[in-house]
């Protein structure tokens, strides 16, 4: 038998990038989907990073927004997954499409004397946040934005003492018209 | 017409056209067992253990390609039955679980035999179901049937609390259109992509060394006849994986039989050098492909499959199409006619296939028989022998699921039921007494490892019950013998806790359970037996054969590694580990 002897020759592989995906499921609200898909993404070894789940305008259907850190190919993965399960209606990884996002923060913060009470306000008017409660010591904040400018504002705040604080999650939203118009 | 919600659950299956329900009672569940007693029109397998309803609405469902049902009531009825659901799940079998819950006031309470069923089952079935009311009841029954038998098919469980099957309704059953209606997020995906299908015919006519890799899904979709005209009018070599055995006639002379770790030598051979592989209905499990960067280097390939998931889940493919393999064969065939059915390099392509020729001589599947001792591979021959090659063969999981898978050459779609994904051991004899009773009129061949059937060897009481006269080969070495094996290639030999010397007498256990047994110990005693126990057709036969205690499997690829790592020898590599390299 003639031979010919090369090198094993390699299959090419695909190697994803391990990054923030942001993926927008509309869901039959059944009892137990959170728990189906959440348990679909931690079965993938993932951690979900922030949920949000509220209704929509159709009754019996809501729109989830799942932030979730993890390769490319895996998210893929997890995607047509996703779309697999009987309650879930339509399922996009809106990371790389132009897409609105915000997030709402409340947050508490220590301001025991007159200057640190001005301060937080002349910061929390800059950002368009408002006030929600006062204590004596305490201010707590409300402020909606993308990721960066809530991201800033608590950097801005850290210093004075953050007591408590809440996020309710990224919404997103992908755009009508393709127009990426960066930050908003 | 108002009636009890037990009473609606037996109608809602009726419409569904159950014939038979698999399962063992108990307090939450006996609404419906009185409504089944009542009725009477269904059959019903009394199991002796939850696990063993599940495998039998397995083999019934593999058997036939019908939706299987099984019915166990709640907590451990439930639990039990878990890994039967799992190996569904694995192997895309179409089965529906019902069973009982506690009232649904007390569901949360820790009531006695409560169980979070749904929740322990939700990663393991295609969907699942708690029924919250009556009303509802008629139509998750519908649904749950809908959801196991299209698309990729696979488990549904629908639990029920007994009060609902207690309450009282009017509700109609609903129509498979107001069923389908109501699954506005199920929609399967079956026609397949033209402009791809183009793509793939394209790819065949110009392919030099092309090869067919089929699957499961090939036997879900029934496809053979389709395949058979594909694999000769382009004359593509076949291979197929446990799951699509019989797919694709192992007798024919394009089959490579099957690929993969313990595939045989050509199969695995054309697959690594083929510069096309054509998918069908197949998930690139690593058991298949071993090391993935070295399966098939130098192909591109073609991927059919009804599951998107399945799609470039662990390796990447050239051309994807979504669709039922069925559909999608039949619309490829009629592109490759339109071009001609031409294959362009027609020399090449039989060059290809003289190359397989040679691969198939150099090593065929073979195994050094013995005078003195019984090989494994001898009985599973015999057995071919004595059912004339028609048998339907259900394996356990171990060393003779794999010999079985070898020596004995399948021919037809169903042929061969063996638990694949999720390598369930005791699996065997209650998925072969579930398939016998789907196919009566069929040799129903359980192969078992003596390790495999003491897992589940009450059901032998099942099949002595209901007079189902399942034969039952045990390939008995005393040992969880691949286990054993890994240990000898993989562990220096040592054998840790592996020893099975001590087992009951299985002859005189099939004698205590109303069963027949046999046992051969020497070479020619094998034939005698078997041909005993084909006249039986009354009871179930145990056939205890003492074979060779420390027999391989091979050829094998080891875990995780290359198709050039191949075992084709005892202790040793491929003899000509360089022909792996050749190209034609």
């Amino acid at each position: 038998m003639v031979t010919v002897t090369k090198g094993p020759k390699l299959r090419q592989t695909r190697k994803g990038q391990v990054r923030k995906h942001i993926i927008n499921v509309l869901v039959r609200n059944e009892i137990g989907v959170l728990a189906r898909i959440a348990t679909l993404i931690a079965g993938k070894g993932y951690n979900i990073e922030s949920l949000s789940v509220g209704e929509t305008h159709e009754k019996g259907v809501s729109r989830m927004t799942i932030e979730v850190i993890g390769d490319d190919i895996v998210i893929d993965q997890v995607v047509k997954q996703l779309r697999k399960l009987i309650d879930t209606l339509k399922v996009r990884d809106i990371t790389d499409v132009p897409h609105v996002e915000r997030e709402l923060v409340l947050v508490k913060v220590h301001t025991p004397t007159a200057r640190a009470r001005d301060e937080v306000l002349r910061i929390v008017e800059i950002f368009r946040g408002k006030i929600v409660d006062v204590s004596p010591e305490t201010y707590t904040i409300e402020v909606t934005g993308d990721e960066d400018k809530i991201n800033a504002i608590l950097e801005l705040l850290k210093p004075f003492g953050i007591k408590e604080m809440a996020r309710t999650g990224k919404v997103a939203m992908k755009r009508e018209l393709f127009v990426d118009e960066g930050q908003d | 017409m108002s009636r009890k919600g037990a009473d609606i659950v037996i109608e809602t299956l009726k419409e569904e056209g159950v014939e038979v329900i698999f399962g063992l009672p108990g307090g939450a569940i006996m609404e419906v067992y009185d409504a089944l007693y009542r009725d009477g029109s269904i059959k019903h397998i009394l199991v002796r253990h939850e696990q063993g309803a599940g495998h039998m609405a397995e083999g019934y469902a593999r058997a036939t390609g019908k939706v299987g049902v099984a019915m166990t009531t709640s907590g451990p009825g439930a639990t039990n039955i878990v890994t039967a659901i799992a190996d569904a799940y694995m192997d895309s079998v179409p089965i529906v679980v019902i069973t009982g819950q506690v009232p649904t006031h007390l569901i949360g309470n820790d009531a006695f035999q409560e169980v979070d069923i749904v929740g322990i089952t939700r990663p393991i079935t295609k969907h699942n179901f708690l029924v919250r009311s009556v009303e509802e009841l008629p139509l998750v029954i519908r649904q749950a049937f809908y959801i196991a038998r299209t698309g990729r098919p696979g488990p549904v469980l629908v639990d029920l609390p007994k009060d609902v099957t207690q309450q009282l309704s009017d509700v109609s059953i609903p129509s498979e259109e107001e069923v389908k209606n109501s699954l506005p997020g199920y929609r399967p995906h079956v026609e397949g992509n033209p402009q791809q299908i183009k793509k793939a015919a394209e790819l065949i006519m110009s392919a030099k060394k092309p090869v067919l890799y089929v699957g499961g899904g090939a036997v879900n979709a029934e496809a053979q006849e389709e395949l058979i005209e594909l694999a000769e009018m382009m004359r593509i070599p076949v291979t197929t994986t446990t799951q699509g055995k019989g797919a694709f006639p192992e007798t024919h002379p394009l089959s490579l039989r099957m690929l993969g770790m313990h595939g045989t030598y050509y199969a695995n051979m054309a697959v690594y050098n083929c510069d096309l592989l054509i998918a069908v209905g197949a998930r690139f499990d690593d058991r298949v492909t071993g090391k993935v960067d070295e399966f098939a280097p130098e192909a591109k390939i073609i991927h059919i499959d009804i599951d998107p998931a399945s799609i470039s889940k662990n390796i990447v493919v050239d051309v994807p199409i979504v669709g039922d393999v069925k559909i999608v064969l039949r619309k490829l065939l009629e592109e490759l006619k339109k071009r001609g059915g031409k294959i362009l390099y027609p020399e090449d392509r039989e060059k290809w296939l003289e190359q397989i020729e040679k691969w198939k001589k150099l090593h065929p599947l073979t195994y050094r028989n013995s005078s003195e001792v019984i090989k494994p591979q001898y009985v599973i021959e015999q057995i071919y022998e004595v059912t004339k090659g028609d048998a339907i063969i259900v394996p356990g999981v171990g060393q003779h699921q794999m010999w079985a898978a070898m020596f004995y050459k399948y021919s037809f779609p169903r042929q061969f039921l063996s638990s694949g994904g999720l390598g369930t051991m005791g699996y065997g004899l209650p998925a072969g007494i579930g398939a016998k009773v789907g196919r009566p009129e069929k040799e129903v061949f359980v192969i078992d490892g003596d390790g495999s059937f003491v897992m589940t060897m009450q059901e032998v009481i099942t099949a002595v019950q209901y007079k189902i006269p399942v034969k039952v080969a045990i390939i008995n070495n005393a040992y969880l013998g691949m286990v054993r094996q890994w240990q000898e290639f993989f562990y220096e030999g040592r054998y840790s806790e592996v020893d099975l010397s001590v087992q009951p007498d299985f002859v005189k256990l099939a004698e205590a359970m109303g069963a027949v047994g046999f046992r051969a110990e020497k070479p020619k005693e094998v034939r005698e037996v078997l041909e005993e126990a084909m006249k039986i057709e009354d009871r179930p036969v145990i056939l205890d054969f003492v074979v060779d205690k420390e027999e391989n499997v091979l050829p094998m690829v080891p875990p995780g590694k290359s198709y050039r790592d191949m075992i084709l020898e005892d202790g040793k590599g491929s003899s000509d580990a360089e022909t792996m390299y050749l190209v034609g």
